[in-house]
């Protein structure tokens, strides 16, 4: 799956903005077009009217056209614009008065006047033209009047229209912009919920999500849901595998190991002894590897379903102490405890007990002989405890990973481990909403608190 | 451009005679610099104070005043767009068709109350209404009339006395004669009673106002119709003479309009004396009888004003002014 690849947000914003751009669009063109098709429509009834009482007002007499042009022909064309006005009047092709050039023959009767829009004068100006056939003897005149109009108010009228129209859309358009952005936040706010729902949970986490949800998102929550199960299922199924595993090999390895130490006893030859030493500390390694990934497993079955009691932290502490003061004696090492008084917590004592021992087992290891292990459990400022040893602590650069299944520092490499030791404490530790801190002592050694 | 001349020389073709400037005078600036070139129908000495007043604040200008008759300056002008930056004339319907016909240069800047400009191009200045001017001496001991009613009646009651004594403009050859005729007639038919009479007791036509005006002051003439009183009452051994009387029935208004001709190469300076023109401030400054009444003093409620419109078009149409000659004609010629 690629990450930014595109967002549905913005596509849904842009194909909404840019349909509302469009429309406003629209509207300001149709709005002008039909403005200007108005305009022009009343600026040709008036020129119709000039030029019909100016053919109205024309006789024959004696073939020749007499023509009483009415004041009102021109005082109606006066605009709020002061249009020019011109105007020519021909009896057949011959221009009789007026302006040469506004109109040009050949011309034919017609019952409405033509309207046409041209350059004259300097400017553009409408033309109105109309001819008609007046009874003459011995033959008809022909008589053509054209008025014409220059369209400075028309203009003015459609810049007022236009920048009506585009304020109308502007104001459409940011409307729109807006109800665009909204809707499209609003429509998305619920994937958005689930997704953080989702991401908000713990790593173990592996419930079905039960919110309800938008129609559209309710396949796509049903497979997760399926997918949730089906892989909580299976990671169940490997858990109880390695869990079964474990058990399985501990047991016969425990056989392995007791024959190994008998046959030792037995056996002089200084390479057989060698070898049956370094078969028994294999098999320490193996069988404690096993006994972690017990732990482990039960770690992460009782963290989903944590069993928590009123527990003394001190307590459970004093009695690892006790449990593991002859291990430690072994090795020649002091394993010491000190408290402030009793720390009771609300925890599950299995998983505590697990944690501060598999702490103190790292300690131990890692000690070299004639050195201290320490455990002090605090109630301040929260329940915590804390185990130093004084060995060669956590390589610096890597403190961060440790705590992940199966890691180990560089510095451990000659030692028995399985890398599985720090990841069942912080998972203590995260299963009863705290965590796993890990530090180098100035003074040499290494520091691990577990914080409740 | 060229195409545009010949075609508005041609439109003019009915109104070509021979077009001769009456006058022409420079007036300088004090540190005149810019010649503003003005064609005017208004005499030079009417205008003068204007043009002092002007060049008072505008030192660095100088201006060629040229006085021809309305009809003329549209001749003028056709023949030659490019001598003249401005054109200030009575005739407003001339004015206009120079305006219309695109050689007048839009104006920005000039703030002008509704209906005394057209298109930034025509700027009227003044209101100045058509009287009847009348011999005192003349109607002694008669009823002065008010209307144009009165004057038929009083000119009936004793034609012997007024036949040959009555003069109006011959609007054959007067632009301003043209525009007062033709705006009367749309008015009232009074108008043709009143030419008629006037016809059928032999009245004299003059082609210019001071003309008429002299002969009123003289004695020769009892009634001159349709002058612009402001001319008598200038001179001051005229005013004593004669009585100007604004009928009452109707006054035609006209306003004497000012543009700017769109070949000018001083449009900057040119619209500064426009509208030093429409301000009217020189009418302060000028004497109470000064004869160019400023558009902003005058009262044009009770006037009858020539609006600036495209209707001032038809009567300079050919085939309208020569019904409207014939008809005058007519009337008045015997």
């Amino acid at each position: 799956m690629r990450g930014s690849g595109w967002s549905l947000r913005r596509r849904l914003t842009l194909t909404l903005i840019g349909g509302a751009a469009v429309l406003a669009i629209l509207f300001y063109l149709v709005v002008r077009t039909y403005a200007q098709g108005i305009a022009q429509q009343s600026q040709d009834r008036i020129l119709e009217a000039s030029v019909t009482s100016l053919m109205d007002a024309a006789v024959v007499r004696g073939g020749q056209i007499e023509l009483d042009l009415p004041y009102a022909a021109f005082s109606m064309l006066d605009t709020a614009a002061d249009d020019r006005v011109f105007y020519a009047i021909h009896q057949g092709d011959v221009l009789l008065s007026g302006y040469e050039g506004l109109s040009s023959g050949p011309f034919a009767p017609m019952g409405e006047p033509r309207f046409a829009t041209r350059g004259f004068a300097g400017g553009d100006v409408r033309v109105a033209t109309l001819t008609h056939s007046l009874p003459a003897s011995p033959r008809p005149v022909l008589l053509t009047v054209s008025v014409a109009q220059t369209r400075d108010s028309l203009s003015g009228t459609l810049l007022t229209i236009s920048i009506n129209a585009a304020v109308f859309g502007a104001v459409f358009f940011l409307l729109a912009a807006g109800m665009a952005l909204w809707t499209s936040a609003s429509t998305l706010r619920p994937l958005g919920q689930i997704a953080a729902s989702v991401a908000r949970r713990g790593p173990s986490d592996l419930r079905p999500v039960t919110r309800s949800v938008p129609t559209e998102l309710s396949p796509l929550v049903t497979s997760f849901n399926a997918l949730m199960t089906r892989l909580s299922h299976s990671l169940t199924q490997s858990e109880t595998f390695i869990a079964e595993a474990a058990h399985r090999v501990r047991t016969p390895l425990a056989t392995v190991r007791s024959h190994a130490e008998v046959t030792l006893m037995r056996v002089d030859k200084d390479e057989n002894r060698q070898a049956l030493r370094s078969m028994i500390r294999a098999i320490d390694e193996s069988s404690r590897a096993a006994g972690q990934l017990l732990d482990h497993a039960m770690v992460t079955f009782r963290g989903d379903q944590l069993d928590k009691q009123d527990v003394d932290l001190v307590s459970i502490c004093s009695d690892i102490v006790d449990r593991l003061t002859p291990v430690a004696e072994m090795m020649d090492l002091d394993l010491t405890i000190s408290s402030d008084g009793p720390v009771p917590v609300q925890a599950d004592p299995i998983l505590v007990q697990n944690a501060v021992r598999n702490l103190v087992d790292n300690a131990l290891k890692y000690s070299s002989a004639e050195s201290v292990v320490h455990i002090h459990v605090s109630a301040q400022p929260g329940p915590s405890i804390t185990v130093t040893d004084q060995g060669i602590g956590f390589p610096k650069d890597q403190i961060e990973l440790l705590s992940q299944r199966f890691q180990r520092g560089d510095n451990a490499r000659d030692t028995v481990g399985s890398g599985l030791g720090l990841t069942i404490a912080k998972d203590v530790a995260e299963a009863h909403g705290g965590r796993l801190e890990l530090k180098n002592l100035e003074a040499g050694g290494a520091c691990a608190v577990l914080y409740f | 451009m060229r195409s545009l001349v010949l075609l508005v020389a041609m439109i003019w073709a009915p109104f070509v005679w021979a077009a001769d400037l009456e006058d022409r005078q420079m007036f300088e600036g004090a540190a005149a610099e810019t010649t503003l070139r003005v064609i005017s129908s208004t005499d030079t000495d009417i205008f003068a104070p204007i043009l002092e007043g002007f060049l008072a604040q505008r030192p660095d200008l100088r201006i060629d005043y040229a006085v021809a008759g309305s009809a003329d300056i549209v001749t003028l002008i056709a023949d030659c767009p490019d001598c003249y930056d401005i054109a200030i004339s009575s005739a407003m319907d001339l004015q206009l068709k120079l305006a219309n016909d695109g050689l007048a240069r839009r104006l920005s800047g000039l703030e002008q109350t509704a209906g005394t400009q057209w298109r930034q191009t025509l700027f009227g200045f003044t209101l100045e209404p058509a009287t009847i001017v009348l011999n005192r001496a003349a109607f002694a001991g008669r009823p002065v009339p008010e209307t144009r009613q009165q004057l038929i009646e009083a000119v009936r009651a004793d034609p012997a006395h007024f036949r040959g004594r009555l003069g109006t403009y011959d609007v054959r050859l007067s632009g301003l004669g043209y525009l007062f005729a033709t705006q009367d007639a749309r008015t009232s038919e009074t108008y043709w009673r009143l030419m008629e009479v006037f016809g059928s007791l032999d009245a004299r036509l003059y082609c210019c106002s001071g003309d008429m005006i002299d002969d009123l002051a003289k004695g020769d003439l009892f009634v001159a119709y349709n002058v612009l009183g402001s001319y008598a009452s200038t001179r001051p051994e005229t005013r004593d003479k004669v009585a100007i009387i604004t009928p009452s029935d109707f006054a035609t208004t006209m306003m004497r309009t000012a543009l700017v001709l769109d070949a000018t190469g001083e449009e900057a300076a040119a619209t500064d004396l426009v509208a030093y023109l429409t301000q009217g401030a020189w009418a302060d400054a000028a004497q109470p009888e000064y004869p160019l009444p400023s558009i902003g003093v005058s009262d044009p409620a009770r006037l009858n004003v020539v609006s600036l419109e495209p209707g001032l078009l038809v009567y300079l149409d050919r085939l309208k002014r020569q019904i409207f000659l014939e008809a005058w004609t007519s009337a008045l010629v015997r």
